[in-house]
């Protein structure tokens, strides 16, 4: 098809996503992406601490709403965000291809398993408590029973090499639970999160439940990692790194941090999750009751 | 009227200003209590502190027979223990009082003389509380007339339940009046709850308060006759109301368990449980009763057995 | 009447203490490389024994024991084969159970009647617990791989039974231990020692090493070591977590707490108030789920501190092993001399100060039950875990004031609500950031109820089906 010449494309601008709004980095700085083959293809914002701790504070206004809602709200919430991916998948499926590298057949492929893991995850909003709770039948007259509550706000190193599939796969299992994340996207392959972010707008998910910031997790992570207001952090995205997961496992005890911590390499995206990608954000909480008349 | 009732006249005005002082109570969680009293259960009392509590249980102990077979004869021989426990040992307190029917009054009354052990009538249609109020203030006043120093009334658990706490507590009222003596000398009356009928501590509670403001002198767990008669849980709560009363009105009311209590360990723990929740001036025979007939037996043996280093057998103690 | 309770000793004689203790490794006491100890009676600054302080080669024999045993018998055992020993090891705590009680009351100082009456029969029964899960492990979520060996190291507030729920979940697990009991309470670790001989367990599966700080740094360090499970102080818990930093050891952390225990003006007040004291004179207030903090509504708080002064005149304080006795001896000089340091700064802050006049023993380490009133969120004595009886009383007006204070720390292990209204215990249990809420109740604790903290009060849960989850390979609660 023949293009016109005559026409300048609008181009758009990648900012980051903090409290359901989009500004550009604090900073000020931005970075340039390239497709897989090197070639242009924007400018990303390029986050700092300071928008780290935007993030964070959006996230942890956000999180006592987020917690509140009914189980049911947040499946429903996180379905819609799956519908809005699907209604969206040319663009998704560019940039995918752009990102990874990947015919359209494989991209097409990755986009239908990123939207059947929203789907997946979704589901579980309302059923994690009654699989991972219990009611103890403790040796007294007593009611007693434990129940899974978000640990509050988690801060979120996405995969370095799964864009979509591995982004999805880490905020869901988070923010399902009712726990708010910042979330730092692959520093090389931010746009399908930007695109995210985006359907994440127009959607149902309250603002600074889900932060994304474009950049480098090896220099915004230990900012989270030490930041005193975040109650956890998944390190997946440094994956490989043992000396910075050290590092920020090290910052995370500054405040005894839930850690998920890095894996050796990034993980095989397109196996069904255990149940520990949610577990490993949640508190067993028991309450205990007398009974009596 | 009774002193006690002027502070709450406000209150006892009507069934709407009862009920809502009652039910503004605060509540009673019944499995922290019962902890409260197994805590207190395991008090461990030994040696000089030992032997004087059984003393002051004997001395506490309305030593009772409360039996449609009961006889002339069998009440006059319960007198004689009462004053005179341990044939064996002068050193042995005499009870507090003999707890009889009312027609049997007189009789205890001739055999207990100026011993100072008093006479306690059952009255108001003793157990079951069933019958007019007429019928109650006869009852009364005719055990009253025979000499009886205390009156055990019943309330009508039926008005209580069904939430008619103005009938209750006027019914109180009126059978106090009927313990008054031309001379002054006014018959103390002890008011019975029927705790296993009313069931929850949240219910004992208020009914404590109730029969206070009506100007109980003692306030009674159970007539004996209905299981579960009295409860370390159950006294508890209405220790903690007695002791709340004297906070409010300056005025002490007594307490006494009845039935159900049957060995010397009971009666300490019940002991304890006065010291420590209302405080040691409840420890008097004035302020705090046991209603009860083997138990005697059973604080004699351990008396026994504390001033004779060997345990003691039931055919070294008279039956009544 | 004046009902003074004589002198009720439980007798010692049933303890029969050696005058010194080695190492348990691999089933046999055994001489440590290192110095040794002293471990004294708090209460009456008396040695009860010599103790091995083990060094890093003590350690690494440990270590390589609890690997052994691991690799060659107890991973390999039949999860019902290895239930039976836990059963026959909670057997032999409930015979011996008076031992064990007049040994921990000796050793730590608490009340004979909450050694003999809470830690012993709880104990027994994390064991009975947890030796029934030990074949049915499939069924519980986790999987059924153990994690190896568990390097353990326990507080001195509850000896025994601190041990007990480290010990008994790994075990059941298929896991080996090393453990390492506080040096100030080291005596009924060492009993727990003769208990698995008495039991035959293999040789190996557990191993008790005593020592100070610098031994559980060693295990906690020690390469061949694949779990930490520590209970404690959250600075240590904080130098734990740092410690095992990018070595793939799995750990729990048990740690502080400055719990708030909110009292609202329709609460059952008598409940409420057995439920402060309870929370916190309990051991001492040792308790790191001890409700320190009382929040009371206003509208209700002249009342209530008017019973709670009453009923802190009855407490008894004094000789742990005296049986009427209901608050005991501090647990060590060092202990003491942080709990007044402080209370003097909240005397200097400007709180009010208050304690029932007691007598207190010549000897021994002691602290009277003390309240402070008037205290601030802000006051060092409102923030800061004192780990002794001192309780700190603030008010509120509202629930959603009490929800803010009692959240308003880094701490969250336990919360505590008394209120008579149901819809209000389950909005509070909801808002409330701590691992256990405990309403119209307090510090109850019982093998089949997960226990642990929110934030800096801890990772992991132990107890119940969770407390599983520390002990297996993939398991994440």
């Amino acid at each position: 098809m023949a293009r016109d010449t005559t026409r300048i494309d609008v181009r758009k601008t990648y900012k980051l996503f903090i409290g359901g709004a989009f500004p550009r980095s604090e900073s000020g700085y931005s970075y340039v992406v390239n497709d897989a083959k090197g070639k242009f293809v924007a400018n990303a914002a390029l986050a700092s601490r300071k928008d780290a701790r935007d993030a964070v504070v959006a996230a942890r206004k956000a999180a006592g709403g987020w917690a509140g809602r009914t189980a049911y709200n947040r499946a429903q919430i996180l379905y819609r965000v799956a519908e809005l991916v699907e209604d969206r998948r040319p663009q998704f499926l560019l940039a995918v291809q752009q990102s990874e590298g990947l015919s359209a057949a494989k991209a097409g492929d990755v986009l239908d398993a990123a939207i059947d893991r929203l789907v997946w995850y979704a589901g579980w909003a309302d059923k994690l408590t009654q699989v991972v709770g219990n009611a103890n039948p403790v040796a007294g007259p007593f009611f007693n029973l434990s129940t899974p509550e978000p640990t509050g706000v988690v801060a979120v190193l996405a995969p370095q090499e799964s864009s979509l599939l591995g982004l999805v796969s880490v905020v869901a299992p988070v923010v399902v639970t009712g726990n708010t994340a910042v979330v730092v996207s692959s520093y090389d392959r931010p746009l399908p999160a930007v695109t995210f972010a985006e359907v994440l707008a127009t959607s149902d998910v309250p603002g600074g439940v889900i932060n994304v910031l474009t950049g480098s997790a090896a220099t915004v992570g230990p900012w989270l990692a030490s930041h005193m207001d975040v109650n956890a952090i998944d390190l997946t995205g440094i994956a490989g790194d043992t000396a910075l997961a050290t590092d920020l496992e090290v910052a995370a005890a500054d405040n005894l941090k839930r850690v998920r911590r890095a894996p050796a390499a990034e993980p095989d995206w397109t196996l069904t999750p255990g149940l520990d990608t949610m577990t490993d954000f949640v508190e067993i909480k028991t309450v205990w009751h007398p009974m009596g008349v | 009227m009774p002193t006690t009732a002027t502070d709450y006249s406000d209150v006892t005005g009507s069934e709407a200003s009862l009920r809502r002082f009652l039910h503004g109570l605060p509540g009673v969680d019944q499995v922290g209590a019962e902890a409260r009293a197994a805590a207190l259960g395991t008090r461990s009392i030994k040696t000089t502190a030992k032997a004087q509590a059984l003393d002051l249980a004997i001395r506490m102990v309305d030593l009772t027979t409360l039996e449609g077979q009961d006889t002339h004869g069998k009440v006059r021989a319960l007198a004689s223990k009462a004053m005179r426990p341990d044939p064996a040992d002068p050193t042995c307190p005499a009870v507090a009082a003999v707890c009889v029917y009312p027609d049997m009054v007189a009789t205890v009354k001739q055999t207990l003389g100026s011993s100072g052990v008093n006479v306690a009538a059952v009255a108001t249609a003793f157990p079951s509380g069933r019958a007019a109020l007429d019928i109650k203030l006869a009852d009364t006043r005719d055990a009253v007339e025979a000499g009886a120093d205390e009156i055990d009334m019943v309330i009508d658990r039926g008005a209580f339940l069904s939430g008619h706490y103005l009938r209750v507590f006027e019914e109180i009222v009126a059978v106090r009046e009927a313990c008054a003596r031309p001379g002054g000398d006014d018959a103390h009356l002890k008011v019975i709850f029927e705790t296993g009928e009313l069931q929850t501590l949240d219910n004992v509670r208020r009914v404590s308060w109730l029969a206070m403001m009506a100007g109980a002198h003692f306030i009674k767990t159970s007539t004996g006759k209905v299981q579960p008669a009295a409860t370390l849980p159950v006294t508890l709560v209405m220790l903690e109301a007695v002791r709340d009363f004297r906070e409010a009105t300056g005025q002490m009311v007594g307490v006494k368990p009845a039935g159900g209590i049957r060995t010397a360990k009971d009666a300490i723990k019940y002991l304890v449980m006065v010291n420590e929740v209302a405080g040691p001036d409840w420890l008097d025979p004035a302020w705090f009763r046991f209603g009860a007939s083997t138990l005697l037996n059973e604080l004699l043996m351990q008396r026994t057995k504390m001033t004779t280093g060997r345990y003691s057998g039931p055919d070294y103690f008279t039956l009544d | 009447m004046d009902f003074t309770y004589a002198p009720a000793p439980e007798s010692r004689s049933i303890v029969d203490l050696k005058a010194s203790y080695g190492l348990f490794i691999s089933g046999q006491f055994v001489d440590g490389h290192g110095s040794s100890f002293k471990t004294i009676s708090p209460a009456t600054e008396e040695v009860l024994a010599e103790v091995a302080e083990a060094d890093d080669a003590d350690v690494d024999a440990a270590v390589k024991a609890a690997r052994r045993a691991h690799t060659r018998v107890w991973s390999r055992m039949p999860g019902s084969e290895r239930a039976k020993y836990l059963y026959r090891i909670a057997r032999i705590i409930q015979e011996r159970s008076r031992e064990l009680a007049v040994l921990e009351s000796l050793d730590n100082g608490k009340p004979i009647k909450e050694s003999r009456d809470v830690d012993v029969p709880v104990v027994a029964a994390h064991f009975f617990y947890y030796a029934g899960w030990a074949d049915k492990l499939e069924h519980a979520g986790f999987g059924t791989t153990p994690l190896g060996v568990a390097g353990q190291v326990i507080p001195w507030n509850f000896p025994l039974l601190m041990l007990a729920w480290k010990v008994a979940p790994a075990l059941a697990c298929g896991n080996t231990v090393v453990l390492k009991p506080a040096e100030t309470t080291p005596l009924t670790a060492l009993l727990f020692a003769e208990i698995c001989q008495q039991a035959d367990l293999p040789p190996g599966v557990v191993n008790i090493v005593t020592g100070a700080g610098g031994t559980g740094q060693a295990i906690v360090a020690h390469p061949d070591v694949d779990k930490v499970a520590f209970t404690g102080s959250t600075e240590v818990g904080k130098a734990i977590a740092r410690a095992v930093a990018g070595t793939g050891k799995k750990v729990t952390l048990e740690l502080g707490g400055k719990a708030a225990n909110i009292v609202f003006d329709d609460a059952p007040i008598d409940q409420a108030v057995e439920g402060i004291v309870n929370g916190i004179f309990f051991n001492q207030g040792h308790v790191c789920c001890a409700g320190s903090r009382l929040l009371v509504q206003e509208s209700v708080a002249d009342e209530l501190l008017e019973r709670l002064k009453r009923r802190m005149g009855t407490l008894r304080v004094g000789d742990p092993l005296d049986k009427n006795t209901d608050v005991g001896a501090i647990n060590s000089a060092a202990q003491l001399q942080r709990i007044r340091e402080l209370s003097d700064v909240g005397e200097a802050e400007g709180a009010g100060r208050w304690s029932p006049p007691c007598e207190l023993p010549d000897r021994g380490f002691w602290f009277p039950p003390t309240i402070f009133t008037g205290v601030s969120q802000a006051h060092r004595i409102a923030r800061e875990e004192i780990f002794g009886p001192v309780l700190s009383v603030l008010t509120f007006r509202t629930p959603s004031e009490a929800v803010e204070k009692a959240n308003n720390t880094p701490y969250g292990l336990s919360a505590g609500v008394w209120t008579e209204k149901g819809s209000l215990i389950l909005h509070m249990a909801g808002a409330l950031k701590a691992g256990v809420v405990w309403a119209n109740t307090f510090n109850k604790f019982d093998p089949t109820s997960p226990f642990g903290g929110y934030k800096e009060s801890g990772q992991g849960r132990e107890g119940g089906r969770h407390g599983l989850a520390a002990y297996l390979k993939g398991g994440d609660l």
